[in-house]
């Protein structure tokens, strides 16, 4: 079978379409679920902090601690999961910090985002890549 | 209901007024995500806890919104005040309506 | 870190993600702030041909974020399990209406067990496992159904057993009647399996503290079962882990609780006499 130059081109095209097709789905979910806290408005990257390990031993169990001084809420999403959503914590009265750890499954290396809404209304992101290895012999 | 589900709780018996303490959470649950097929190729339904809160003495400490994405026997750690005598009480929320609940006082001295 | 030939072949095979200096940590395992555990000790007097400098448990191979859950009770997710075997203790099952804790008491009477099993058997006349004595207490003193070797109830016992013993050396006997069991143990160590033809002692031997793909090679000591895994997110008995290591072979495997196995466990255990006994354990 002969391909013309602009047939190649088009299937060509067609392919990285099909390549790219799931990428502005997933960051879309993203954005949704960003925007569904934020309510679209811009965010500072001071005034949260989020800690995971820079390689986690598996994607099963990763442990991860955010903490946002004042905040009311803060929000953590795995962009890479299936469904970006992990928790949101939102800080009561007697909260002694508005800090907290939890332990979370990543599907694979990806961005975990932490977003927190702070004392003054305002929102703050941090952002960390965390390595997820496969194990040995899948034993 | 899930089976097997306990709730563990760690908090401390007592504390000075307006004291800062740590508590953590551990619960047994599968956190079924709805992403897992059985051996058949069927996908398992999602079944997790979908919420934890922490009060004291009716007060909110904190309250979380749970996904899939909490790993199989959610684990939490977080601080709370405690401005006088009371109890904690721990509820955690299933999907199938289950509520789990533990308490724990504290004696401020 | 060890060099040899089967190094030098494990990297070819293995140098898509670059053989990382993996060696095993210097840490010190202190568990709830107060026990410290020996994770280091000097080779088995049996080991002394063996080419190794010390016996290491699979605490050291692991990330910093792993080891921490083993280092506070509440933060090991292996204590759900033993709750749920202090459960099963005290509860009466069987035709004779008896519990664990009716002929033995509290759970602490296991002190010391787990650190000698597996153990020759005078009245049964051959090496058990912990597992076999649960299961011979359930079916002949409590007339109850026996737990499957490898199940859940079984391993929140065992948990709950081995948690008595937590922090005392393992000290397996391998000499007296237990030695032909022990010599069979060993056979099955150094025999290669499967289609990728590994013995036990190519991966834990030769090759401990480098990477398989992208994760770290213990010694496969098991004085830290039954363990909780973070890949499966449950308690796992050392029965269970070597038939995985089996299965990873590519070989038909023994059964959990087979004669083979339990040979296995003895001789695997002995490697580790002298490290404390850990159980529950956290690994990945």
């Amino acid at each position: 079978m002969d391909f013309t130059r602009r047939e190649t081109l088009v299937i060509g095209a067609a392919a990285a379409a099909v390549v790219t097709l799931p990428m502005p789905a997933m960051a879309s979910a993203v954005d949704d679920a960003i925007a569904a806290f934020t309510g679209g408005a811009d965010m500072g990257d001071s005034g949260v902090e989020l800690d995971a390990p820079e390689i986690a031993e598996n994607g099963n169990t990763v442990p991860i601690e955010v903490s946002a001084e004042g905040a009311s809420a803060i929000m953590v999403l795995a962009a890479g999961n299936p469904t970006p959503g992990v928790a949101t914590f939102n800080f009561g009265p007697l909260a002694g910090a508005q800090r907290a750890k939890t332990r979370i499954r990543l599907a694979g290396t990806q961005d975990v985002i932490a977003i927190a809404k702070l004392a003054d209304g305002s929102f703050a992101k941090a952002q960390k890549n965390v390595k997820v290895t496969i194990g040995g012999c899948g034993g | 209901m899930a089976e097997n589900v306990r709730p563990r709780v760690k908090a401390p018996k007592s504390a000075s007024a307006g004291e800062v303490v740590v508590l953590k959470t551990l619960i047994s649950h599968p956190m079924e995500s709805g992403q897992r097929k059985d051996s058949s190729g069927n996908v398992i339904p999602r079944s997790i806890i979908n919420r934890f809160t922490c009060e004291f003495n009716g007060e909110s400490v904190v309250d979380v919104k749970m996904e899939p994405a909490i790993s199989t026997n959610p684990y939490f750690e977080f601080e709370a005040k405690v401005p006088e005598s009371g109890d904690f009480k721990f509820t955690w929320y299933d999907d199938d309506g289950s509520v789990y609940e533990d308490t724990q006082s504290v004696t401020v001295g | 870190m060890k060099f040899n030939a089967m190094t030098a072949v494990a990297a070819l095979m293995l140098a898509v993600p670059g053989i990382a200096a993996a060696d095993p940590d210097d840490d010190t395992l202190i568990i709830n702030g107060e026990l410290e555990m020996t994770t280091k000790a000097p080779l088995p007097a049996h080991m002394e041909d063996v080419n190794m400098d010390q016996i290491m448990s699979g605490w050291h191979f692991r990330s910093d974020e792993t080891q921490a859950l083993e280092m506070d009770d509440f933060d090991n997710p292996g204590m759900i399990f033993v709750d749920a075997g202090r459960d099963q203790w005290n509860a009466v099952e069987g035709s004779e209406g008896k519990s664990c804790a009716s002929c033995h008491e509290d759970e602490s009477s296991m002190t010391g067990v787990r650190a000698v099993y597996p153990k020759w058997d005078e009245k049964a006349g051959e090496v058990q496992t912990v597992a076999m004595q649960i299961n011979d207490c359930r079916v002949n003193n409590m007339g109850a159904e026996p737990y499957k070797y490898d199940s859940g109830p079984m391993a929140n016992m065992e948990a709950l057993i081995a948690l008595q013993s937590r922090g005392m050396p393992v000290n397996v006997k391998i000499d007296g009647p237990a030695q032909e069991t022990w010599e069979k143990g060993k056979e099955i160590y150094y025999t290669r399996f499967g289609q990728l033809e590994l013995s036990c002692a190519n991966c834990h031997e030769d090759n401990y503290g480098n990477m398989i793909r992208a994760d770290h090679l213990s010694q496969g000591q098991i004085n830290g079962f039954p363990t909780y895994r973070l890949k499966n997110a449950k308690l796992n008995t050392a029965h269970g882990r070597f038939k995985g290591c089996i299965r990873d072979t590519r070989a038909h495997t023994f059964s959990p609780g087979s004669d083979e196995f339990v040979a296995l466990e003895l001789y695997v255990a002995s490697r580790g006499n002298g490290l404390s006994v850990e159980g529950p354990s956290v690994r990945n």
